[in-house]
């Protein structure tokens, strides 16, 4: 029987099969881990006597409760928070004691968990991935099994490197033809979601392909997958190519010489077979997408960046009006009209959706001997500490602080609203990062998601732009 | 874990589809090590004024909704972020069940792994349960997890769907932690047999 790209990685991942009575048991290839979903889980070894199965298959890092306010004189990036320190200190521990490696805090490898484990070379195609976060679907990209689990999971695969899981759905994606300038990843993500719903992919795994999918690079893919979760789906999945296998090449926990020629041969075997059948499709022509934005509270609430802010007599039914009554009360926007030129107060570009050097590199291109609009907060986040020394390589962090933009240290930062970098109640933000919800970048945010190009542009202007405008320009 | 099996519990009703993990606990009370005070954040943007005091006009709070135990929720509940620290605060606020027409997949997942059994239950069911609260703020419902039942106030009983195994560790209050234990000797067959040789120990 002909397999999907899922198949083909779950099917290898059985340690035990699918009986009437218990779930797959699943091996776990790769535990990525952070201060906030773990420690609960430690406990619950400690209180059992539990050791870590597979210490060398785990790897933790710093990213969420962690500050990205610049290093003092000592180099150190200052902790204020009491509780974050704790939580900081309780991961140190936990790792110390079980033998876990540890990204410190300010160290060279540290920084947003989904972007540490493919610029390290640790995510590789057909393997299963899991993290406590809902956001490991971004590991996807590379064909890879990847998807985010809650603390009682974080205890099993611990301590048995293994999970109990009944086989999702599958979903073909189909995003055919190609982007129009000005025009990004994001945009298809955002695009996507805003048809086919927040709820469109619940139990389904995702996998991406068309043409337009072919044609983007491995960070681009990766901004996709990363918000599958936002569209539902558990996992998103991108079938891994010659693009895929060039980015790997190289990289610290990368196979090399023999052993990387060996696993290119195993990957190229991975994707879906021809006649393969998915459980459900989605379709989306990327030749008729324009920038999108969400206007709401959620992130299937978007729209084309040029288009009215829908109104309730535009939605199916009742529970919709309700939702989107509650949205625009909560956004302080009014049905019908444009958000282009709309007033902003802050720019937040980072988070594991668009804080890759790609997402820097073309913020900075277009922030080069411009200056951020009076009165807009502009925060620059690179994703780990490799990004930024590579963004201050290429001279990126003094274009941004020249155009009067904030360069910070990696971290999730503004994107959750648990550490100080936050949107003031009221404040409107355009955000690179992944969820719009209430409060989420802090209590009364009123969050915009759209692209790094987008954002640029809003940046330069103080208020909601078309990011072809920039194009325009050149 | 204690054991589920049949419970009456009072229904308090959150109509609002889509209720995302961040709504349930806002991320400022992920930052603990335990499972301390996550009742205190549960549903907190709607439950509080701006200026700290109960909002009387939120479900939760009003006063027919003291000692409710079954939540019945919109569409899609638990979507977004992955933490358990949602089904902690509802549970520690003293739910036992959430009925929803359906549940987002981590969610349900780590619902039932603590012992807050999510219920999927059909629109037609979901829409009289509300009429029912609505008509009557004292309304209780019945789940008979054993019979895979949710028993209405008109004594209707709907069957809702759970997996085995998930079901025989609720009824036995046992955890799946012990199950994967017991697996040793497949998972060293099959790590012996695995290609992959990655090492996070560089």
């Amino acid at each position: 029987m002909p397999k999907t790209l899922f198949d083909h990685v779950w099917d290898a991942h059985i340690v035990r099969p699918e009986t009437p009575d218990t779930p797959a048991v699943l091996y776990i290839d790769l535990h990525l881990i952070h201060e906030v979903t773990s420690p609960q889980a430690f406990t619950e070894l400690r209180q059992r006597g539990l050791r870590v199965r597979r210490p060398d298959r785990t790897l933790a890092t710093m990213d969420h409760s962690t500050p990205t306010t610049p290093r003092n004189a000592l180099g150190i990036i200052p902790v204020i928070d009491p509780q974050a320190i704790a939580q900081l200190d309780q991961l140190r521990k936990n790792c110390a004691d079980f033998g876990i490696p540890l990204f410190e805090l300010g160290s060279a490898n540290q920084g947003i968990v989904h972007v540490i484990g493919p610029e390290q070379g640790l995510t590789q195609p057909g393997m299963t991935i899991v993290c406590g976060d809902s956001h490991t679907s971004t590991h996807g990209a590379f064909g890879a099994l990847a998807f985010g689990i809650g603390t009682s999971e974080v205890g099993h695969v611990l301590a048995s490197q293994c999970l109990l899981q009944s086989r999702p759905k599958t979903c073909a994606v189909r995003i055919e033809g190609q982007l129009h300038p000005g025009v990004t990843a994001k945009d298809i993500i955002l695009a996507l979601i805003a048809k086919y719903g927040v709820g469109g992919g619940t139990g389904h795994v995702f996998e991406y392909m068309g043409e337009a999918m072919r044609a983007l690079s491995m960070e681009e893919r990766m901004t996709i997958c990363n918000m599958s979760i936002e569209g539902g789906a558990r996992a998103g999945m991108v079938a891994p190519d010659e693009t895929t296998f060039a980015y790997i090449a190289g990289r610290p926990y990368a196979p090399k010489g023999a052993d990387f020629d060996a696993a290119v041969a195993r990957w190229r075997t991975l994707p879906s077979d021809p006649e393969a059948v998915f459980d459900k499709e989605m379709f989306l022509d990327a030749t008729s997408l324009a920038p999108m934005i969400t206007y709401g509270t959620n992130p299937g609430m978007g729209i084309p960046i040029d288009a009215p802010v829908p109104t309730p007599e535009q939605m199916p039914d009742a529970g919709s009006r309700q939702e989107l009554d509650a949205a625009l009360s909560y956004m302080k926007l009014e049905p019908g009209k444009p958000l282009l030129g709309h007033p902003i107060d802050v720019v937040f570009i980072g988070s594991c959706t668009n804080s890759r050097i790609n997402d820097l590199r073309q913020v900075a291109h277009h922030l080069r001997g411009r200056k951020v609009a009076d009165g807009i907060r502009v925060m620059v986040v690179p994703g780990s500490q490799q990004v930024k020394r590579q963004a201050e390589e290429e001279g990126l962090d003094t274009i941004f602080k020249a155009a009067g933009a904030e360069w910070r240290e990696a971290g999730c930062s503004a994107c959750l609203g648990m550490n100080a970098d936050q949107v003031p109640p009221g404040k409107y933000a355009v955000s690179t990062s992944n969820r719009n919800f209430v409060g989420r970048q802090g209590p009364g945010a009123r969050t915009l998601l759209a692209s790094p190009l987008t954002a640029v542009a809003s940046a330069l202007t103080g208020v909601v732009t078309d990011p072809r405008t920039l194009l325009d320009q050149e | 874990m204690e054991p589920i099996t049949t419970f009456a519990g009072k229904a308090v009703a959150l109509p609002i589809d889509n209720v995302d993990t961040d709504q349930v606990i806002p991320a400022k009370y992920l930052k603990v090590t335990d499972k301390s005070g996550l009742a205190e954040g549960l549903f907190t943007v709607w439950r509080y004024l701006p200026d700290g005091t109960p909002n009387p006009d939120f479900a939760l709070n009003r006063p027919e909704a003291a000692g409710a135990t079954v939540l019945v929720a919109g569409r899609n509940f638990g979507c977004g972020s992955s933490r358990e620290h949602a089904p902690w605060a509802l549970a520690g606020y003293g739910f036992k069940a959430i009925i929803s027409p359906y549940f987002a997949d981590i969610f349900r997942g780590n619902a039932l792994k603590i012992g807050l059994l999510p219920v999927t239950v059909d629109e037609e069911t979901y829409h009289e349960l509300l009429s029912h609260i609505e008509e009557d703020p004292e309304t209780s419902v019945t789940i008979d997890l054993a019979a895979q039942q949710v028993i209405l106030p008109g004594g209707r009983a709907v069957s809702f769907p759970i997996d085995n195994f998930a079901r025989h560790c609720l009824l036995n209050g046992i955890d799946q932690l012990g199950f994967l234990m017991q697996q040793d000797e497949d998972i060293c067959s099959y790590e012996a047999a695995s290609p992959i040789t990655l090492n996070t120990h560089l």
